[in-house]
């Protein structure tokens, strides 16, 4: 009996269910109008088999060749253009980050801050690519300011948390020892900032070395522009040997990233 | 004892009672000393160099200037690109995460119980994440031809790796116990599992999916520059025509876009929880 009646009362949501599927098939329907199927299939498996078969047969000697123009080194530049870019970025951050802190400043810079911050992550990596080609011309130091750049806005983002989530109770109890300002920020303040900068700085690398490639487009340096050339003249052995130090790269790192990562949060 | 301790050697104490305590060496310094040596070997492999940073910095902002005013009379043509550009974040969005469910169920390790199954949807899982959209992109474009459907391709591709891996993550934190009761009752695989982890893992589920769909947004407006349609190939087209008050408009409708949808998505997200 009171199981029936436990049935009975449960609340009739199907009506409120029926709504939101309906809106979501609505909104797919509109959004598949977008996709115009072009007749090439043919040739478009073809394209397919051919970067298959690339991959799996990547070109060996340039793989691993050592020097300036092989995959080794590019991926070298590559990671150095990711890690240089975020040190920027993350230097950058920091007073975003303690701008946009609502517990820290008053509520209306932080306000402005964010949406400062918002503006600076909405312009696409190549745009600031092409910006920033003027200041330092083609190369890598293009690419680096663009990553720090780009990267600006996560970062900030992490570190806000991080900082609103401050213990303010430890510095309290700092206060009552009597210590000083400095010996505040040193025990009371890093400490608790520095395993979750460092935990963010960390991930946004591992992003960042991903996010890489988009900086060959705009000739900002790294392995993006070779792979793009190698794709536009259907090299695809080459393809397939640039993509395959990519992915080894990016599971490396993404293995000791994780690693570090756990290490840093679980003390 | 780790590593660390053997080769640099722990403070010993001596306490008020006789004890001796050891007290492991801060990492910090080691830390320290790493983190320069890798900043120098990037610097001189990037070429970094603060002098051009100071005399030539203005230059970054010659651009931006010619931006403002932003062109307001170009802004109806900017609606069709603009509406494309999200349309393809969202149908990409949507079928990588429809398409992400399976392969995490059959990824996680406490529904599943091959190890070599589980082993290999991950390490196809972290492989087509490894892979950057703007590179999904351009392959797919080769492969569908240029046009909106490529962009949607790569997102789809994107999304259905992020938000598969997220997804196995949480299914694995799931409280086990209503599952194994639903078992003891008798119902079969299938049945517990929808009835018992579905309803732990969905908020979070579609949580992550709306903020992979915000993200989706801002990739999708680069995409273009590859040829796989939306904002990105008029914007590159005006760059690269220097049309500076027209990227303007381009970027101020981008962002407007970009704040709505996060609003919106970031309102329906703390519904959600």
């Amino acid at each position: 009996m009171t199981i029936q009646q436990q049935k009975e009362n449960e609340p009739r949501t199907w009506i409120l269910h029926l709504f939101i599927a309906l809106g979501i098939a609505i909104v797919l329907a509109w959004s598949s109008t977008t996709i115009q199927l072009n007749a090439n299939e043919s040739s478009g498996m073809q394209v397919a088999g051919k970067i298959l078969s690339g991959i799996f047969h990547p070109d060996v000697d340039f793989l691993f060749n050592f020097t300036n123009q092989g995959v080794a080194y590019l991926l070298l530049e590559t990671i150095c253009i990711a890690f240089l870019g975020t040190v920027v970025g993350a230097v950058l951050a920091v007073p975003f980050a303690f701008l946009g802190a609502a517990n820290i400043v008053p509520h209306w810079i932080a306000l402005i801050s964010r949406f400062f911050v918002m503006a600076i992550r909405t312009i696409p990596a190549f745009v600031y690519g092409l910006m920033l080609i003027m200041v330092t011309g083609p190369g890598p130091f293009a690419g680096l300011l663009t990553m720090s750049l780009v990267s600006i806005g996560m970062l900030s983002k992490m570190f806000i948390e991080a900082i609103e989530d401050l213990d303010i109770r430890i510095l309290e109890s700092l206060d009552a020892a009597g210590c000083t300002t400095f010996q505040k920020i040193r025990y009371g303040i890093i400490p608790q900032l520095f395993p979750n900068f460092a935990s963010t700085f960390i991930y946004r690398f591992d992003m960042n070395l991903r996010d890489a490639t988009v900086l060959g487009l705009v000739g900002a340096g790294g392995i993006g522009a070779p792979l793009i050339f190698a794709m536009s003249s259907y090299r695809w052995n080459e393809v397939g040997a640039i993509l395959t130090g990519l992915i080894l790269l990016v599971l490396v790192v993404e293995y000791f990233s994780n690693k570090l990562r756990n290490k840093l949060t679980r003390g | 004892m780790s590593l660390y301790s053997r080769v640099i050697k722990p403070k010993s104490l001596i306490l008020g009672n006789g004890k001796v305590v050891d007290e492991p060496r801060s990492k910090a310094p080691l830390v320290i000393v790493l983190f320069c040596i890798a900043s120098l070997i990037s610097i001189k492999i990037t070429g970094f160099d603060m002098a051009v940073m100071f005399s030539r910095g203005g230059q970054f902002l010659v651009i931006l200037r010619k931006m403002v005013p932003p062109e307001f009379a170009y802004m109806p043509k900017i609606w069709q690109p603009l509406f494309d550009t999200i349309k393809m974040s969202l149908l990409g969005s949507f079928v990588g995460a429809v398409l992400a469910v399976p392969f995490a169920v059959v990824a996680s390790s406490n529904i599943v119980k091959n190890r070599f199954v589980i082993v290999f949807v991950r390490l196809l899982l972290s492989i087509v994440r490894t892979l950057p959209t703007l590179v999904t992109a351009l392959i797919a474009t080769y492969i569908f031809g240029l046009g909106t459907l490529a962009g949607t391709i790569a997102i789809a591709v994107f999304t259905f790796a992020y938000v598969g891996k997220l997804l196995y993550e949480e299914i694995e934190t799931v409280d086990m116990g209503p599952f194994e009761a639903m078992q003891a009752m008798g119902a079969n695989k299938g049945r517990s599992f929808m009835y018992a982890i579905i309803p732990q893992v969905l908020p979070s589920y579609l949580s992550n999916c709306l903020f992979c769909f915000e993200g989706n947004v801002r990739y999708a407006s680069i995409l273009g520059y590859v040829g796989a349609g939306g904002l990105g190939l008029i914007l590159n087209e005006k760059i690269g025509w220097r049309e500076y008050t027209k990227v303007g408009m381009i970027l101020v409708m981008l962002f407007a876009t970009v704040v709505i949808i996060e609003t919106f998505s970031h309102w329906l997200r703390s519904k959600l929880t």
